[in-house]
């Protein structure tokens, strides 16, 4: 994927649109777009809904198996190289910004995947989540570039 | 079917299906690495459009927070995932399924936050 954007080739985009399309339907089918129901699960103390945790152990279910074993592959079928965080300590920033996801998470019921999906409900308070959360992204790598 | 759609990603491209990575890469762009991430973000957001049609249901998004609420949960959303690195796709899922101890510890993290900071909002406000 290094060198491409401008000429990205076709079997590569279908391999994008196909991820997305699926991504979109998975989150719609298992209502991870739907707030109320992501606070039904935080709510341990309440009435508990525990449904979303088959959402993730179902996902996990299906990707663990891949992801070991692209362990086992050279490289991807299309692309030169595997993109991995560079990242592996256990740092400050990383419990400091989960705190602050989750912090927000909290609040609202939404994180980045499902809210643009949701951007389809043609809620403004939707918009103004997703429009907030660019915001949030361009204010961090203003103030911590690089 | 999200667990589907990360394989597919890895796989076949070698990149990890995280959003708030994918849109980050966006607004910071990065030389050559938007169109990819600007199809994938279209794509999902395909995908919720499609989900009436096919499901014959409206898209499930109920609301019951002020528009402020939304718009100060998102400004924290935003910096929070560029600050750790990832969000539920990204450390829930493609990083849990690496075994990426960084991902591990993100992810306990976010949903224990998650969980204490609605439980203090509800007995706040009622």
């Amino acid at each position: 994927m290094e060198e491409q954007t401008s000429a990205l080739p076709l079997s590569n985009i279908l391999v994008i649109v196909a991820s997305g399309v699926l991504f979109g339907l998975g989150l719609s089918v298992s209502e991870m777009v739907n707030p109320v129901r992501v606070l039904g699960f935080l709510n341990v103390l309440g009435p508990w809904d525990p449904t979303l945790i088959f959402v993730m152990g179902g996902a996990l279910t299906v990707a663990i198996p891949g992801f070991q074993y692209a362990k086992l592959m050279h490289k991807p079928f299309l692309s030169i190289q595997f993109t991995l965080p560079g990242k592996n300590d256990l740092d400050k920033k990383l419990i400091l910004g989960a705190v602050l996801f989750g912090v927000g998470w909290g609040l609202a019921g939404i994180c980045p995947g499902p809210s643009l999906v949701a951007l389809n409900s043609l809620d403004g308070r939707i918009l103004g989540f997703v429009l907030a959360m660019l915001a949030g992204i361009f204010i961090h790598d203003r103030v911590f570039p690089g | 079917m999200i667990g589907f759609a990360t394989v597919l990603m890895f796989l076949f491209l070698g990149r990890i299906t995280g959003i708030s990575g994918i849109v980050g890469g966006v607004v910071k762009p990065e030389k050559e690495q938007v169109g990819w991430r600007l199809i994938f973000i279209l794509s999902l957001m395909v995908g919720g459009a499609l989900y009436p049609m096919l499901w014959g249901r409206d898209l499930p998004v109920e609301l019951n927070g002020s528009w402020e609420l939304y718009v100060i949960a998102g400004l924290i959303v935003g910096f929070g995932t560029r600050t750790g690195s990832g969000c539920t796709s990204g450390h829930g899922i493609c990083g849990l399924s690496r075994f990426s101890p960084r991902s591990m510890v993100a992810t306990v993290t976010f949903i224990v936050t998650a969980v204490v900071t609605h439980t203090i909002f509800s007995l706040v406000t009622g």
